[in-house]
């Protein structure tokens, strides 16, 4: 009973209203607030809505409580950053089997303000707490580079061409007035940025901002009786690796992107000649190339020159992360909810840097650190 | 070396005992799977390649690699800034994080795949952190 596609869309996509800092609201109400601007983005009031789905222990009740929806089915799957991508991949299987009609899927994160922020304490008897805690890590600047190096010394990468991949996304973020940094840097100023944990500097590091976003999913069958122009679910995939960085099989690739990636073009039945916009999670300098190599876009090490070469650019064959990414444009967190926004946006024609003509627009997340990963194809036009 | 105060310390569980207490008497313990052979970790009382509860404990050579590593610059408890947070890749096959020791934290003298040797560091009477140092010439390491 595959989902065929472009059966299921989203009918419905917002921000909270500010992002960046935003004090003012604890993180409920910017999950909260971005669910009220998708609604309003679909037409919908909360008593239409009969799923729902966000990350975190006991998230999904308190969402749906206060928003006043009574589901009949929900997704509390938490595997990080990407989570909503799952979510996505799990609402269309629900309404696939008549589990429910119409799903919220919001995400809020007081990742900059800590109003009722997400404490992440690390367990001391959990195997990180027991076998990588002791060493030193502390957050992801510490954890998430530590494959780097091997990456750089198999394919040959330099210092300066993983400073180009935040060259290059701080030129889309220029487009984007919602975009937390808009001034434009040189691999230079990259590489004479604060350092942060080598290889790494600060220019390579995400943002910490505040921010929600959310997506209501329906039938496709129902999506022209909705205000806002559809983008349909084409494919979509998942996995999940490990919650260790020091137990990843291989420090040159991440093997829940080579699960996640072809199960979604798999289901699309797309190539990748046909793939219009790109969207890959980067919490890091280093994710996009990764993510170009582990989904097929180029071979392996050809991902440093790809972007060097200015093909993901502003005016290049395949634009990716066009609002500016998790380094430039906003990193509450979990960045995955605003990736999708931005694919939403690019089929759409909405996008403040808008991408002529998108027809096909694939959007890739990373949860934690190469622990999990959800890929979710989108079209303009149903199939 | 002496380690700071402040550094996270580890929690056995009844799953990871053998390996603390492992560390504690000097010795690098990990687990082999019995249908393949194969060396494992982190500890837990079955093979993550076949499944099977028939497992074994085996000491093991202390002799590794430099598998990658980040140079922290920020100031955290425990810690004197920059130190190298390092994945080793152990003789027998599996990777673990440790620390360098004995060795300036700059990527001039950390140089991936250089060899390196197990040095068991306690931080009290219970808990030993085995972390590695660069292997010493003549030596069959620890």
């Amino acid at each position: 009973m595959t989902i065929k596609p472009g059966s299921i869309a989203i009918v419905g996509a917002a921000e909270s209203t500010r992002i960046g800092t935003v004090p003012e609201m604890s993180q409920i109400m910017l999950h909260a607030d971005a669910a009220l601007n998708a609604m309003a983005d679909a037409g919908l009031k909360p008593g239409d809505i009969d799923g729902v789905a966000c990350t975190g222990p006991m998230m999904t009740q308190q969402i749906a409580h206060y928003l006043g929806i009574t589901p009949s089915w929900v997704d509390g799957t938490s595997v990080g950053g990407c989570s909503f991508m799952l979510h996505v991949r799990h609402a269309a299987a629900a309404i696939h089997a008549g589990y429910c009609k119409t799903v919220l899927i919001t995400h809020g994160e007081s990742g900059k303000s800590r109003v009722n922020g997400t404490p992440r304490p690390a367990e001391p008897q959990s195997l990180n707490g027991q076998f990588e805690m002791p060493y030193g890590p502390f957050g992801p600047p510490t954890l998430f580079p530590i494959p780097v190096l091997r990456y750089m010394k198999k394919y040959g990468v330099t210092h300066e061409q993983l400073a180009q991949v935040a060259v290059v996304q701080r030129e889309w973020a220029g487009k984007n007035p919602r975009a937390a940094q808009r001034e434009p840097i040189t691999v230079e100023d990259v590489l004479n940025s604060r350092m942060i944990a080598y290889p790494f500097r600060l220019l390579q590091c995400c943002l910490v901002t505040d921010g929600g976003g959310a997506l209501i999913v329906t039938s496709a069958d129902r999506a022209k009786d909705f205000p806002s122009r559809p983008a349909y679910i084409l494919g979509t995939g998942e996995s999940v690796e490990t919650n260790m960085i020091s137990q990843m099989e291989d420090f040159t690739s991440s093997r829940a992107f080579r699960v996640a990636g072809p199960t979604a073009f798999q289901a699309a039945g797309i190539r990748h000649a046909d793939v219009d916009h790109l969207m890959i999670y980067d919490a890091f300098a280093h994710l996009p190339l990764y993510g170009l190599e582990d989904l097929g876009f180029v071979g392996r090490g050809e991902a440093k020159d790809f972007i060097w070469e200015r093909n993901t650019a502003p005016g290049g064959k395949l634009p990716m992360n066009t609002n500016g990414g998790g380094l430039s444009y906003t990193h509450t967190g979990m960045y995955g909810m605003f990736a999708l926004q931005e694919s939403v946006r690019q089929v759409r024609g909405t996008a403040p840097a808008q991408v002529p003509d998108v027809e096909i627009s694939v959007c890739h997340g990373v949860g934690g650190m190469f622990s999990a990963s959800g890929t979710v194809i989108l079209g303009r036009d149903r199939p | 070396m002496a380690l700071l105060p402040g550094r996270p310390r580890p929690e056995p569980t009844p799953e990871t005992q053998h390996f603390w207490d492992g560390a504690r008497d000097g010795k690098l313990l990990l687990q082999r799977c019995g249908d393949t052979g194969r060396a494992y970790f982190p500890p837990r009382p079955f093979s993550p390649y076949t499944g099977t509860r028939n497992v074994e404990v085996f000491e093991a050579s202390g002799r590794a690699t430099l598998h990658s590593y980040v140079i922290h610059h920020r100031k955290v408890p425990g810690f004197e800034p920059p130190y190298a947070i390092a994945v080793v890749e152990l003789e027998e096959g599996p990777r673990m994080m440790t620390n360098i020791v004995d060795c300036p934290q700059t990527p001039e003298a950390l140089v991936l795949d250089m060899p390196l040797e197990v040095v068991f560091t306690p931080m009290d009477e219970t808990i030993t952190l085995p972390l590695f140092r660069p292997a010493q010439s003549g030596t069959k390491g620890a």
